[in-house]
């Protein structure tokens, strides 16, 4: 069912059909300055969408917005800026990729902070079991299993 | 009258879920055994009322009754009756109830493939199932009830969504609902083995086919969605990380570390504590998804909070759920003694560190998923987190996984010397990396380090899982017995591994080398993308059933070999959106994808173009793991566990607390 929400709540917001209609026909300098937009408009949000990016709405404001960004890429402005000028507009909401800031340290810690503590967790397990030396199974269930694999051969 | 009659039958339902989780759990608590025998006549009973309130809603899109409100909103007398059968779980009371009649036919199963368990356990394990059922039905009930009534029914419904009218939307929520709640069964058997007190590694081999089938219908279902929103979508993407994605994969990634970790605990007797923590973690992820996608709260956090009676429901539900579950653990888990020695450097502790780090990467995409919501309900901001910020923190959690889902097969259990490995097996880490440089120096190129690694890495998984199986054919002395005397789980387990770098291979080959391009195409103009010449024909208006179309016709020449594709724009008419609809040219090594943008000037469309290297690759794979997975899971001891009917009833259960 994973989809059939997203779709539902798609087509309910303002000309946000999920399509690849981002086809405006663009030229650029060269491939590096087409990839630079590519990837730009990739990691930037469609503002009035469920859940897009610019490089995939159909939106009106998405085409403005691909429209900006094509410009100060072709401009000759570095991707920084072009970042700069949608973010003084509206936001760290457009950004798909959150910027380092106190409130988003623990999305960006918070991950490799749990393995760090997952692999001490493992440590400490292992020295915990090299120590202890009774039998591997109880008798119970030594048992059980007995009678489970006897069951099986039969 | 039908509707009526679905509302009561769901009212019975609930009824045989108190009986089913009331009388059974008291039973076994006492030691009664007229109650205990409760539990499968009220499971199976439940499933027949759930079976029927379904065969009601489906009935009423089948007659086109829009005096039912969900039908009037999600169906249309134009809609094929495929697609209205198929309504039924369209939007979000059907859904649910698809969700409830799945956990009826789960349960149904249980009470079927149950006969080698003792009674007390069969008792606990429906008790627990009954309560889950409970809890959907109640929420059914009293927030998201299909079968309301309009007191003015319109003329027409309002049509199923159009993205919906697909063969791929058809089964994949089916698919994803039977895995979804195939793990309720792991995380019963998890709370009945705690109640019980006898987490032991007979549990572990109960609970295996179990979680293996879940997991099974998990992956397909996760497949499929991913296959659809590639060739329904239309932007020839095949994953986005989008909540709802995310909710789906989390429950898969936990429900991975789940199968791997009960055979530790079947094999060795470890990790008994961790394999309970797992199931439940995995079932809570599952109900957490279900319900991150079915709340509203992703639209927005005050959507969320302006219809509060499902919300808060959903809120309470998860808390009894997940809390008690976890109550339940923390009071018996220290209890459980974990008595397998092993060392540091073994197999027990690879696979342990492989749970680890899946749970990691599950952890991560649950962060990523629900952090915006709380920074916004916090009222500290609006962030949003892409596919940049889960490609940084995924990859590098995942990346190990690969890389010991192979190295790990090639250690021992208990105790493993790694230069003894290192020494027999370097020849396969030769081979391996050999394999990749020259696929990459003959096909590609070798200056994608990236590419060339994952590549390195799907072919070592290949290879360790291939020698593993070899290494085992070789104990008998005729390689033609040492195929047969091999076990479906071997082989369900091969599968599954070569599957994963099936899927690897897809993902790094299309990731880097598919080529886009968007351009202005008038009728026989032509344009090329390496050997592929296409060439567009123009378009012309098709009528469907509910939609207009503008078909548009693309010949795709290669050598001499041509193929027509017809992508279409279509315009449906009730719900007066647009789709599009890409045409594609499947092959194994290469998709060739054309999707119709805007008309243009002079019968002149945009168009966008791809080739997309090995795509298929990424569902193929994801296919032969479900297809290990159902290997794994007909394996025989399973079956002659089943049909043992006696063996474990007699044995007194240990220790019941």
């Amino acid at each position: 069912m994973k989809h059939s929400v997203r779709a539902c709540l798609l087509v309910l917001c303002c000309g946000c059909v999920p399509v690849a209609s981002a086809t405006e026909i663009r030229t650029f300098k060269d491939t590096t300055e087409q990839l630079r937009y590519e990837q730009l408009v990739e990691e930037l949000r469609c503002l009035v969408c469920q859940n897009q990016s610019l490089a995939d709405s159909d939106a009106d404001l998405a085409r403005d917005l691909r429209d900006e960004v094509y410009q100060i890429i072709r401009s000759g402005k570095s991707d920084e800026e072009a970042v700069q000028f949608l973010v003084e507009r509206y936001g760290d909401f457009v950004l798909y990729r959150p910027p380092v800031k106190p409130i988003t340290w623990l999305l960006w810690l918070g991950p490799f902070v749990a393995l760090a503590g997952g692999l001490l967790f493992i440590r400490s397990r292992t020295r915990q079991h090299a120590a202890t030396r009774s039998p591997e199974l109880s008798a119970a269930e030594r048992e059980r299993l007995r009678q489970l694999e006897g069951d099986t051969r039969k | 009258m039908i509707a009526e009659l679905g509302h009561l039958a769901l009212v019975m339902a609930l009824m045989m879920a108190l009986l089913q989780a009331g009388f059974p759990l008291a039973g076994a608590a006492g030691g009664v055994p007229l109650w205990m025998a409760v539990a499968r006549g009220a499971g199976r009973a439940q499933c027949f009322f759930l079976l029927a309130a379904f065969g009601c809603l489906a009935a009423s899109f089948a007659l086109n009754d829009f005096s039912v409100a969900y039908v009037a909103q999600h169906s249309n007398s134009a809609l094929p009756l495929y697609y209205r059968l198929s309504a039924v779980w369209g939007g979000h009371e059907g859904s649910m109830l698809l969700w409830a009649t799945i956990l009826g036919l789960w349960t149904l199963a249980v009470t079927i493939f149950s006969r080698s368990l003792t009674e007390d356990f069969v008792a606990r394990v429906l008790g627990v199932m009954g309560l889950v059922s409970i809890g959907i039905l109640l929420f059914i009930l009293l927030t998201s009830n299909p079968f309301e009534r309009l007191a003015v029914p319109p003329a027409d419904g309002n049509d199923l969504n159009p993205l919906l009218q697909d063969f791929g939307m058809t089964i994949h929520p089916p698919m994803l609902y039977m895995g979804y709640v195939g793990l309720s069964v792991a995380f019963s058997f998890a709370v009945a083995a705690l109640l019980s007190g006898s987490l032991d590694a007979a549990w572990a081999r109960w609970s295996r086919p179990w979680t293996l089938v879940a997991w099974t219908f998990l992956t397909a279902g996760i497949t499929l969605g991913s296959w659809w929103a590639y060739y329904e979508l239309g932007w020839g993407g095949w994953w986005f990380w989008d909540p709802v994605e995310n909710a789906s994969f989390m429950p898969w990634l936990v429900a991975t570390a789940l199968i791997h970790s009960l055979a530790v605990t079947e094999k060795r007797g470890a990790f008994k504590a961790w394999t309970v923590l797992l199931a439940i973690f995995a079932f809570s992820l599952s109900l957490l998804g279900t319900f991150l996608v079915r709340s509203g709260v992703l639209t927005s956090v005050h959507a969320f909070a302006t219809d509060p009676a499902r919300g808060l429901f959903i809120l309470v539900l998860l808390g009894v759920v997940i809390g008690g579950s976890l109550m339940l653990y923390g009071l018996r888990a220290p209890a459980v003694r974990d008595n397998a020695r092993y060392e540091l450097v073994s197999r027990e502790n690879l696979l342990l560190l492989n749970n680890i780090l899946l749970v990691t990467a599950a952890g991560s995409i649950l962060l990523g998923t629900l952090y915006p919501l709380v920074v916004d309900a916090l009222g500290l901001g609006k962030i949003s987190v892409g596919p940049p910020y889960f490609d940084a923190v995924f990859a590098p959690v995942m990346a190990p996984v690969f890389l010991l889902a192979g190295t790990g097969l090639l250690f021992p259990w208990r105790s493993a010397n790694l230069t003894a490995i290192a020494h027999r097996t370097r020849w396969l880490a030769l081979l391996s990396l050999a394999a990749g440089i020259v696929t990459m120096a003959v096909f590609w190129s070798l200056r994608d380090i990236k590419t060339l690694a994952t590549i390195t890495l799907a072919i070592w998984l290949v290879v360790t899982a291939g020698y593993t199986l070899w290494s085992r054919i070789r104990l008998r002395e005729h390689w033609l017995a040492g195929l047969r005397s091999q076990s479906r789980g071997v082989y369900g387990m091969t599968l599954a591994h070569a599957g994963l770098a099936v899927v690897l291979i897809g993902i790094a080959l299309s990731g880097r080398y598919t080529v886009e391009k968007t351009v202005r195409l008038a009728p026989n103009e032509t344009v090329a993308i390496g050997d592929y010449v296409f060439t567009f024909r123009g378009t012309t208006r098709v009528e469907g059933p509910n939609y207009t179309a503008s078909q548009g016709e693309f010949a795709v020449r290669s050598g001499t070999r041509e193929v027509i594709l017809k992508p279409e724009k279509r315009a449906y008419r009730v719900q007066r959106n647009t789709m599009t609809e890409a045409a594609i040219d499947p092959g194994l090594t290469r998709d060739l994808y054309v999707a119709l943008g805007e008309p243009m000037d002079n019968s002149a469309w945009s168009v966008r173009l791809y080739y997309k290297p090995f795509i298929r690759w990424i569902w193929l794979g994801g296919l032969c793991m479900a297809l290990g997975g159902v290997l794994a899971a007909s394996d025989k001891r399973y079956r002659v566990a089943a049909r043992q009917k006696a063996a474990l009833s007699a044995t007194p259960s240990s220790a019941t607390a």
